[in-house]
Order: C-alpha cells, then structure tokens, then sequence
C-alpha cells in the first residue's frame, strides 16, 4: 500500500517581528509515521509548531503547509484543529474559571460539529456520552479522575499540564499531532506515563510530529524518522540511528559539520 | 397638571434608527395603552398627583414632599459617572399602564402579559419561584405567592399594597435604613416612589427557593423609581433576585431604585440582580441593608446593561457576629460607564465583611469600581477582605479603581488585592487551536474570569448572565 500523505511543508519560511526564524523546512508526514524533530534550543523547532498551528503572532514569508490536500496557512487555527490537526503545547495556557470537563466538551464538540457537517460519520457528544468517553479516557490514560472539575491548566503542575495535554488529544482524536517538547520539565515517571498515553492514541491512520530536544523521549515512542533542525533548516533526516547518533556525539559535532559543508 | 384624558398623549413611536438594536434581545417595545401617564417633570403637584392617587396616608406623603426639597437642595453628584445627560424635565415620574393589580397572569391586559412572556417570567415562575412580582412602568401589574409560604407568615407584596396592608410595620422602617436626605437619588426616590417590594419573612422561616422581582420600562422618558423594604426576622432566611430591561430609545430614561433591607439576629438575606436595562437608561440606584447579632448579608450584583450605573450595595454591620458580602460583575462596553462597587460600615466589634468586585471592560466601555470599607472607632476585632479584579477585553478599554479605607480601629485586619488583566493573546491562541472559535474562545475566558461569582447564583441565573456574556461576545472579534 502506497503511503498517504497527512502533512506536507513546503519550502516554507516564516519568522515573528520581521525576524525569519524558518529558512526553508521541507517535511513530509504519511499516515501511521511517527517524525523526530530534534535540535539545539533556538533552531526554529517550536516556531514550525506554532506556525503549522496557525499562531497568530507568527508571519509566514513564503512557502505552503497542506493538510489533507488543503492548504491550511489561509485558515484560522481552530479550522486547522477541525480538520484534525493538533498542537500539544510546550507550555500550556491557563484559562481560570473554566473547568477542564466543560472545555474538553466545548472543544471536542467543536470538532466533531465541524466533521460531521464534512460529511464524516461523527456526531456532537451527547452530555451522556461525552462522561462516560471522558472517564473511559481518564481511565486509559491513568490521569486522576479530579482533573476534570479543576480549571484548565489553572495551578497545574509540569506533570499535569502535560498530561491534561494527552487527555485533550484524546478526547478530540486529531489525526496530526504535534508534539512541542512535551517531554521538557517531566521528572522519569512523568515522562513514561505521557509516552504511554501517545502510544497508546497513536493509531496507523495518524501521523505524530515529536519536537525534542534531547533523544530521551525517544526511548519510549519509536520515531519512524528522525530530523534535526539548525538555523531554521532540516540539516539531516534519517531513521531511529540519527537520535542515538546525535545522543553519543551532541549537536556541537553536527553544528561542525554543518558548517564544513556549507563551505 | 392635568387630569384630563390620561392616556393617549404625545405617543411617539419612530423606530429609534441611530441605535444598533442588534445585539440587545430585550430592546422590544410596546404601543402604550395606559390608564394614566403624568406629564413630562417633577412638581410638587407630582409629587401630590402620586400620592392622591394611591389613596395614601398622609405621614407618606409628608416624607414624599420633605424629600423633593432635598432633591431640589442638593446638588448633581460629580464624583462620579457622567450624569450630564439627564434632564429632570424630560421624564414622566409616573405612569400607571393598568387600572388594576392582576392576581393570575390572564388578568393583566394582554400586550403586557406578552412582554413578560416574552422575558420567560411567568415560565420562570412555574418552574423554580416561590413568588413573582412584576412591575411595568410605574406600578408592579402581576404578584404572586406561593400558598404554603403565605400560610407560613411569609409576605411578599408590592410596596403600595405593603403600606396599605402593614401600615405599621412600613411606617416602623421605611427610609430608616437609607433616608429620604442620604444623596440625591434616594431623595428623587422618596419624593416619586411607585412599586418595588414589600418583603417580611417571620422568625425562623427559611424561603427554599427565590422570589423574583422583575422591573421593565416600556415608554420613552420613563423614570422608574421603585421602592423595596425587605424585613428578615431572626433566623429567617430569603433569597430575593431581580431583573431589569427596557426598550432601547435614542432618548434617555431613568431608573432609580431604593431598597432598604432588615437582616435581623441569625437571619440570612441574598438579594441578586441581574440588570440588563438598555443603553439608554441611566441607572441610579441605592441599595443598603443593616445585619444586626450574626446575620449576614449578601448582595450579588450583575450590572450588565445601561447606559450609566452607580450602584455600590452597602451593609452596616450593626452587631457583632454580623456579616456582609458584595460579589459585583459589571460589564460595560461601547458607550457604557459601570461605576459600581460597594459600602460596608463596621459598625459593632467582630464583624466581618468581604467584597469581591469584577469587570469587564469592552471596545470603549469603562468600568470603575468604587467601594468604600469604614471600621469605626470599637469596632474590634472586625475583619474586611476586598478582591477586585477587572478584565480588558480591546486595547481602548478602560477600568479604574477607588477603593476607599476609612479605619478607625487598631485591633482589624484588613485585605486588599486589585488586579487588570487583558484577554491574552496566548489564551485564545490555546483554545483556538482546540476547535473553538475565536468568539466562542472569547465568551469563555470571560466566563471563566466571573465563574467564582456564577458559582454563587442558582442554576437558572448562572446559565442565564452566562448567555448574556456570550450574546454581548458575539461580534467583538474579527
């Protein structure tokens, strides 16, 4: 079976307040392909996040994003997030006074509303079984029941907050996840139950975009290919061996050859 | 004045084209049928015509006269909010749209009946009241009660009806708690009241569910002053809530309310409003409640309409033990001032009082808060905590704040926090890339910012002023 691509980049660059930060990404998801995107702090990992995400702060100067066949850089960030793409936050925003139960509801809805007028076979969560999927998740996911009547991301912990990340990928069943450092500030435990709440939503209809700095996460979630990005440019793309590569030499070693190549 | 024929006179019904009626779902109005409509101003001739006509006894209208000399004495308030907009001679003090009271919903006449159905009152009523009374213009044209309540001692009754049925227990209170002199618009109150509540709950009985007060102006010009007096006996409980809108008009009306409240000994008293008048009427009203030995007091405020409101509900706390408690949600947008706040005068030692104030400011909407927390000289022991926190929706919005410490007393503690924040950027951000729409991401940080009042209403109120803040979100993005 031929691989059916989810994600495309394009040549794309873009930046914030006049300064261009992504120099020309070439990128490729297929369905069921976990990408590694790694690189040093800076290199323009999370603004390709942010940017495929739709943030509004962020300019693109040339160059095209297609999801699904749909060239998404013309539409709003929560029409990218109804068409399946999904953007786990490196650092969550609080949102005080709205519960997580009442947000995932709204969200999750919002989702399926916009799926089931594409003509797909979803439909609006009835209160009645949005609990019981909430719970059913909760559940899978080994995230404490009580999450659901706090306020979103409000007096979180690391921990929580990236939890309640993989608890809204869960509920929403986005089909390309972008995954933005989600594995920083998370002590050993953390880090093991989020990955395995990934593996376990990761499905072969979807496709992960995993930004990391360090190979660690990598131990847990099974990159189909992994990338490093520098200076705004993919600089080297292969399979599993390149995190382990990158893990024993560092990206100063990269760094070095990179330049003696552009040379 | 004249007395002659009441009713049809200077009827004007051009659609008010330079007022965008499109997000106000309230701004309906009615073709005027009255049984009587006073002309345009005050006069002591008014103010007599009031009186005369509710057939009243002549100590009240002595406190009427007296308090149209204060109003005539006192100057403009300018401390505050702009009131350059109001002219006294343009507004009708009275109107009485019905002869009569109805006692069931079928017996006020129809175009009314259909306001209030049109507002859900009497649905509201089957559903979750214990008693409704509704006033139109001038004069409250429906009441009701539930049976078992009035069997119990409970009474809940316009104020004209109150003064003619308990004489002497509205003589014994009325304009104790906030005199006829207090400021100028308790004075114009005094001088013109019509309608309002008359509430007495007897000692020891607790109201399980709200009764409802609900306020409209229809006519152009309107002035609407109603008077409520409520009396908690001790150990007494009551949760009170009213509501308020009107037409929208390219001219102004006023309401000006005062409402005095008795919280006595263990006695507890909630009194709500959800005021959603129209942009074009100035909302001038005072609101004060006395708790004596361990009562408390509880005013929960929703200021979401209007075109000015300065309304600060205070609570003197009279004996130790008692409490006051202000939560006050103000939104104010484009061509709106929401000036409100709260007043609580410690009084006795070892009472308490907490204040907890949020606003949304709007386009060019401003919002201030204006409280005042005065401890008295032995007052120990007492205790007073103030939050305010204020949200700005659009770079142009405005807030300010006065809170104003009057302590004479060592041996308090006192709290104060203020905050503003702004609409991040980074929040709608997050929730837009979750499916939710701009808009919809906008209705709910607002929600979200005014849930720890919410939380505090019932059910039924807390989805409404919900909806409200979505309908008033809807359009303030693009």
């Amino acid at each position: 079976m031929s691989k059916e691509p989810l994600l495309i980049i394009e040549d794309l660059h873009a930046g914030i307040e006049g300064q261009e930060i992504l120099k020309g990404v070439n990128l490729t998801v297929n369905r069921g392909e976990i990408h590694a995107m790694m690189g040093p702090n800076g290199s323009g990992k999370s603004t390709l996040a942010y940017v495929v995400a739709g943030h509004p702060n962020y300019e693109v100067h040339a160059g095209r994003v297609t999801y699904k066949g749909e060239n998404v850089l013309e539409l709003g960030p929560d029409e990218r997030a109804q068409l399946g793409l999904f953007l786990a936050f490196q650092y969550p925003t609080a949102i005080p006074g709205v519960t997580m139960a009442n947000f995932l509801r709204v969200a999750a809805n919002s989702v399926r509303q916009a799926r089931s007028e594409a003509g797909q076979d979803v439909e609006v969560f009835t209160p009645r079984e949005f609990r019981r999927t909430l719970r059913e998740r909760m559940a899978q996911l080994n995230i404490d029941e009580s999450i659901a009547t706090r306020y979103l991301n409000d007096g979180f912990s690391g921990g929580e907050k990236k939890r309640a990340e993989i608890l809204q990928m869960a509920m929403i069943e986005p089909e390309m996840c972008i995954m933005d450092e989600t594995d920083s500030g998370l002590d050993i435990d953390a880090l093991r139950t989020v990955s395995d709440g990934v593996n376990k939503l990761f499905t072969e209809q979807m496709g992960m975009l995993l930004i990391t700095h360090y190979q660690r996460m990598l131990n847990y979630i099974s990159p189909t290919f992994v990338h490093v990005m520098m200076d705004g440019r993919i600089v080297r793309s292969g399979g599993p061996e390149v995190a382990a590569e990158l893990e024993e030499k560092g990206y100063d070693w990269l760094k070095d050859q990179v330049t003696a190549g552009a040379a | 004045m004249s007395t002659t024929d009441p009713t049809k006179r200077e009827l004007r019904f051009e659609p008010a084209q330079e007022v965008d009626v499109s997000d106000y779902q309230f701004g309906f109005r009615d073709e005027e049928d009255y049984f009587f409509k006073s002309e345009k101003g005050l006069t002591e001739e008014v103010v007599r015509r009031i009186s005369e006509m509710k057939d009243e006894p002549e100590w009240m209208l002595d406190f009427r006269l007296k308090a149209l000399e204060y109003f005539n004495r006192r100057p403009m308030p300018d401390w505050g909010a702009d009131l350059s907009g109001i002219d006294f001679d343009d507004i009708y003090y009275y109107i009485r749209p019905s002869e009569q009271q109805g006692k069931t919903w079928d017996d006020i006449p129809a175009y009314i009946k259909e306001t209030f159905d049109k507002l859900g009152i009497p649905e509201a009523e089957k559903k979750y009241l214990a008693g409704v009374g509704a006033q139109y213009e001038s004069e409250v044209v429906y009441h009701s009660l539930r049976e078992d309540l009035e069997e119990m001692g409970v009474v809940f009754l316009d104020m004209d009806s109150g003064l003619r049925e308990y004489p002497e227990l509205v003589k014994q209170y009325f304009g104790t708690i906030i005199p006829a002199n207090d400021n100028k618009f308790a004075a114009l109150n005094s001088a013109v009241w019509s309608g309002g509540s008359f509430v007495y709950i007897p000692e020891g009985v607790r109201v399980d569910v709200p009764l409802q007060a609900y306020f409209r102006i229809n006519a152009e010009n309107m002035g609407q002053f109603e008077r409520t007096l409520i009396i908690c006996e001790p150990g007494s409980y009551v949760h009170y809530v009213e509501g308020c809108t009107a037409p929208i008009y390219d001219t102004n009306s006023l309401h000006s309310a005062v409402v005095e409240i008795v919280v006595k000994d263990d006695a507890r008293c909630r009194y709500t409003t959800i005021q959603n008048w129209s942009q074009n009427v100035y909302n001038l009203v005072t609101k004060r409640a006395a708790a004596y030995r361990n009562a408390t007091m509880e005013w929960v405020d929703g200021n979401l309409g209007s075109k000015v409101t300065m309304k600060y509900p205070a609570v003197m706390l009279m004996e130790p033990g008692a409490r006051g408690e202000v939560l006050s949600v103000a939104f104010a947008k484009d061509g709106m001032h929401q000036d409100a706040g709260s007043k609580m005068t410690h009084v006795a030692p070892n009472t308490s009082s907490q204040i907890i104030s949020k606003s949304i400011s709007k386009g060019l909407g401003r919002s201030s808060y204006r409280g005042l927390v005065k401890i008295n000289k032995g007052a120990k022991g007492s205790r007073s905590n103030v939050v305010c926190d204020a949200l700005l929706i659009d770079e142009e919005s405005r807030t300010d704040t006065y809170p104003y410490m009057e302590i004479e007393e060592d041996d308090v503690s006192i709290g104060h926090e203020a905050t503003v924040s702004k609409v991040a950027d980074e929040q709608l951000f997050y929730l837009q890339s979750r499916g939710i729409s701009e808009e919809e991401a906008m209705s709910m940080i607002v929600n979200g910012f005014i849930e720890p009042i919410t939380k505090e209403l019932p059910l039924e109120y807390a989805v409404e002023l919900n909806r409200l803040i979505q309908l008033e979100m809807e359009g303030s993005v693009g």
